[in-house]
């Protein structure tokens, strides 16, 4: 650990000009925005799965869950809406040479994106509106649109990430880009596997994450029914995506040790290319190998090409300043995201198991506890991933085509941003989470369910009267 | 017309509507802001409140809109820009994150003291937001934002007579339109005495906009030649029909008229953002850069206006649903009105 911190605190001190204030900046807005995005992508269809049951089987409580979780959508959508802000405004305050120069190949995709946000954002409303002015089919499905447009927003964006690890569609290379394929950059080579990987992220982290929150009112004796349902729906779904994940994670990094070999290079600390190389789980890297470390001999080159006679391309057959920093810590997070998601399915496996046996969940605690800590673990998994993904592209901000140091802005005062940024989400982090509580407490407390005025997109309370006027009508 | 040309009208109608839709909104952060703690002005934020509805988020996205828009049709154009203006950009997004935190916490706040911070960060955001993007047009009006990455001067760009005068005329048309559209509501409410609190803010917000409009001229004249010249030929039509409707809404409002002082005041902003625009054509960066110049590859040009026509065939639709959603509620619920009329 002393290692990764070591060399996190190293980076600054490389810091040439605006850089490294521009990378944290960014690494900070976007680790913070991908949360609430996945949330955006993903709790909408936990509600729709709770709003269908609830109409099917004309059960209340799955109603009750969807209309609750409707205003959940309602506040992390408004809060990711200025996460998402912000991430639009760096990209002229942090990078412009990056945006000025290839903003017009990727920019399509936002523009993509856009309307799918907007939607979403329409469709919120709708949804909330429509609990008590549309009939109930017609209400779920004024509630589709919500997810489809979830999966359509996050597949433009990570899109424009696929694009940036496996440039293409545009010419010249470099200089001033004179022609645009835009369906090329559209379905670039990344987006197979990279598109599926963030969108199946998005489910794993939400599912997790909300049955966390009923394990953890389970483990407080609230054991109804209504939390039951409230835990199992969001972990089917969440159990459900974690394998399919795991085979698409280990496709994507097959592919990257094709497509951007000394990202893999990195996030396997592969310092020479060879064959029959050792996979470590964890360790240090050195310019001499791993130190320290659970080495498997064979293994990277068998994850490779399912064969240990593999030839794994090395960290050294590109110049030093051609390879991403913080070999460790990118490492560390690659294993910590395998291995976590190794653990939740052991999770899921667990539950399937006793499921199959007897329709019940596991009665043991240490059940609800596995699932009360599963829904951190898997925010920790998705950044790791983040970071593997971006620091693993570094130095490149456009892979092999565009330098970070060289898309970076000339203005100064990015540490002050950085340092401004830091701490608004630190309160706006707090003030997400005590309303998200505030509102559980109130659910928890009042006997009716009230009105829907206390999400944003609701209607407008009314006008009170109460206060008598003191000039009176005119 | 070319196409770079149909690129930037649709960069302009996000210009438009962000000016229209999002000035109202931090216009009615202002008044929420200098409304205070007692009486009239306790009511009168009851009323901001109730009056700004679930579409707040699509006020909003017509910014985005217009980034979007920018860095692809505009690429180099968006760089000097979010460069040579970091300050002043930056600022203006601190102002947009705490209106947004705003909005979401708002309506979740239940206690007093949760309601007022909410309150607080919705009228700080509508004093710094708009005044920081007046003084980016002001900078790009008068020739302060040279092409490249922050190769303009990083304060006086935007810190000058010319450019803070515009940041002023911003916060004070947002706090008109927010006044005659507030006056509308409080009628819609029943609340003759907010009517009457609105119509004399509106009409010194008027009077303040049309003071700083003045003096922006002066200012254009001796700092932005190019500008004024365009506002004085091709753009004149535009100022006048801005001037017109600008008066008629004020004599609308003295006369307290129930209808028209609001699609008047819309009108003349709509009319001053595209004399601006006409006075800037061809150029995106006065005397710089031209639309011609700036704009992307033709396929990202076509690409763009795809996304826009399919945005027009979804967005409105969808729109017009949750507008009629709303005003069903209206209907359906007859007996129990949403706002309260004050008993006299």
């Amino acid at each position: 650990m002393s290692v990764i911190l070591a060399e996190a605190m190293h980076l600054p001190l490389l810091a040439s000009s605006q850089l490294e204030a521009a990378r944290s900046q960014m690494a900070f807005t976007l680790g913070f925005h991908i949360i609430l995005a996945s949330l955006g992508v993903a709790l909408p269809a936990l509600m729709l799965i709770a709003n269908y049951r609830g109409l099917r089987h004309d059960d209340p409580d799955a109603l009750l869950l969807a209309r609750r979780w409707s205003k959940v959508v309602a506040v992390t959508f408004a809060v990711g809406a200025v996460t998402g802000t912000v991430l639009s405004f760096e990209f002229g305050l942090l990078w412009p040479a990056f945006t000025g120069q290839f903003g017009k190949v990727f920019g399509v995709l936002f523009a993509i994106e856009g309307i799918f946000f907007f939607l979403e954002a329409i469709f919120v409303a709708i949804y909330i509106f429509g609990w008590e002015r549309l009939k109930p089919w017609t209400h779920f499905w004024c509630g589709v649109p919500i997810a489809i447009c979830g999966i359509g927003g996050a597949f433009s964006v990570v899109a424009v990430n696929s694009w940036m690890n496996q440039p293409q569609g545009f010419s010249p290379t470099s200089g001033d880009v004179t022609k645009v394929q835009p369906l090329k950059v559209i379905f670039n080579p990344a987006v197979p596997y990279e598109v599926p990987h963030m969108i199946l992220a998005a489910y794993l982290v939400t599912g997790f994450l909300v049955a966390s929150i009923y394990a953890v009112g389970m483990l407080r004796g609230r054991r109804d029914r209504y939390h039951r349902l409230g835990l199992l729906i969001p972990l089917t779904v969440a159990c459900i995506a974690t394998p399919i994940q795991f085979a698409v994670g280990d496709t994507a990094a097959r592919a990257i040790a094709n497509d951007q070999p000394i990202k893999f290079a990195g996030m396997e600390c592969v310092q020479q290319t060879a064959t029959h190389v050792t996979e470590y789980i964890y360790g240090r890297c050195t310019s001499d190998g791993v130190k320290g470390g659970i080495g498997i001999p064979g293994f990277d080159s068998f994850l490779v090409g399912w064969n240990t006679d593999t030839q794994v391309t090395g960290l050294d057959t590109v110049p030093s300043d051609d390879r991403p920093p913080a070999n460790t810590m990118l490492h560390w997070a690659f294993d910590t995201m395998v291995g976590i998601c190794t653990m939740l399915i052991a999770l899921g496996a667990w539950l399937g198991f006793v499921w199959w046996r007897r329709r019940d969940i596991p009665r043991t605690k240490w059940f609800l506890r596995a699932v009360a800590l599963s829904g951190v673990a898997a925010v920790v998994a998705l950044e790791c991933g983040w970071i593997v993904t971006e620091v693993g592209r570094q130095p490149w901000v456009v892979y092999n085509i565009l330098r970070t140091q060289d898309a970076v802005t000339q203005a100064d005062g990015v540490w002050v941003t950085f340092t401004i940024i830091v701490g608004l989400y630190v309160l706006l982090a707090a003030a997400l989470i005590i309303t998200l509580r505030a509102m559980g407490r109130r659910w928890r407390t009042a006997d009716g369910e009230g009105g829907d005025d206390d999400a944003p997109y609701g209607p407008s309370a009314p006008l009170p009267a109460d206060v008598p006027s003191e000039e009176g009508v005119r | 017309m070319s196409k770079a040309d149909a690129v930037a009208g649709m960069l302009w109608v996000g210009v438009t509507a962000y000016a229209v839709f999002g000035g109202a909104d931090f216009g009615a952060g202002f008044w929420s802001l200098v409304a205070g703690d007692h009486h009239p002005g306790r009511r009168a934020r009851e009323l901001i409140d109730w009056a700004i509805g679930p579409v707040w988020e699509a006020n909003h996205v017509w910014l985005i809109f217009v980034l979007v828009v920018l860095w692809t049709g505009f690429s180099s154009a968006f760089e000097a820009v979010f460069s040579t203006l970091f300050i002043p950009l930056s600022l203006a997004a601190l102002g947009i994150v705490l209106r947004g935190s705003g909005f979401a916490f708002h309506s979740t706040a239940r206690r007093q003291r949760g309601r007022s911070a909410a309150e607080l960060l919705f009228g700080l955001s509508s004093l710094l937001t708009p005044f920081f993007l007046g003084t980016v047009v002001g900078a790009v009006a008068s020739g302060r934002v040279p092409v490249g990455n922050a190769t303009g001067d990083p304060i006086s760009s935007w810190l000058n007579v010319t450019s803070v005068l515009i940041g002023a005329l911003f916060v004070a048309t947002s706090a008109y339109l927010a006044a005659v559209f507030l006056v509308s509501d409080a009628r819609r409410a029943g609340a003759a005495d907010l009517v009457h609190y609105f119509t004399t803010r509106a009409i010194g917000a008027a009077i303040a906009a049309g003071a700083l409009a003045v003096a922006g001229l002066f200012a254009l004249h001796a700092d932005a030649r190019f500008v004024y010249d365009g506002l004085t030929s091709d753009g004149l039509p535009l100022v006048i029909a801005s001037a017109i409707c600008g008066a008629a809404v004020l004599v609308l409002l003295h006369r307290r008229a129930r209808r028209g002082a609001r699609p008047l005041a819309v009108g003349a902003v709509v009319a001053i953002v595209w004399g601006w625009g006409v006075a800037q054509h061809p150029y995106l960066l006065p005397q710089t850069l031209t639309i011609d110049d700036g704009a992307a590859p033709s396929d990202t040009l076509t690409g763009l206006l795809i996304v826009f026509g399919a945005a027009i065939v979804l967005v409105i639709p969808s729109l017009a649903l949750l507008y009629t959603l709303a005003q069903r509620d209206l209907v359906r619920e007859g007996e129990r009105p949403l706002p309260h009329p004050t008993k006299p």
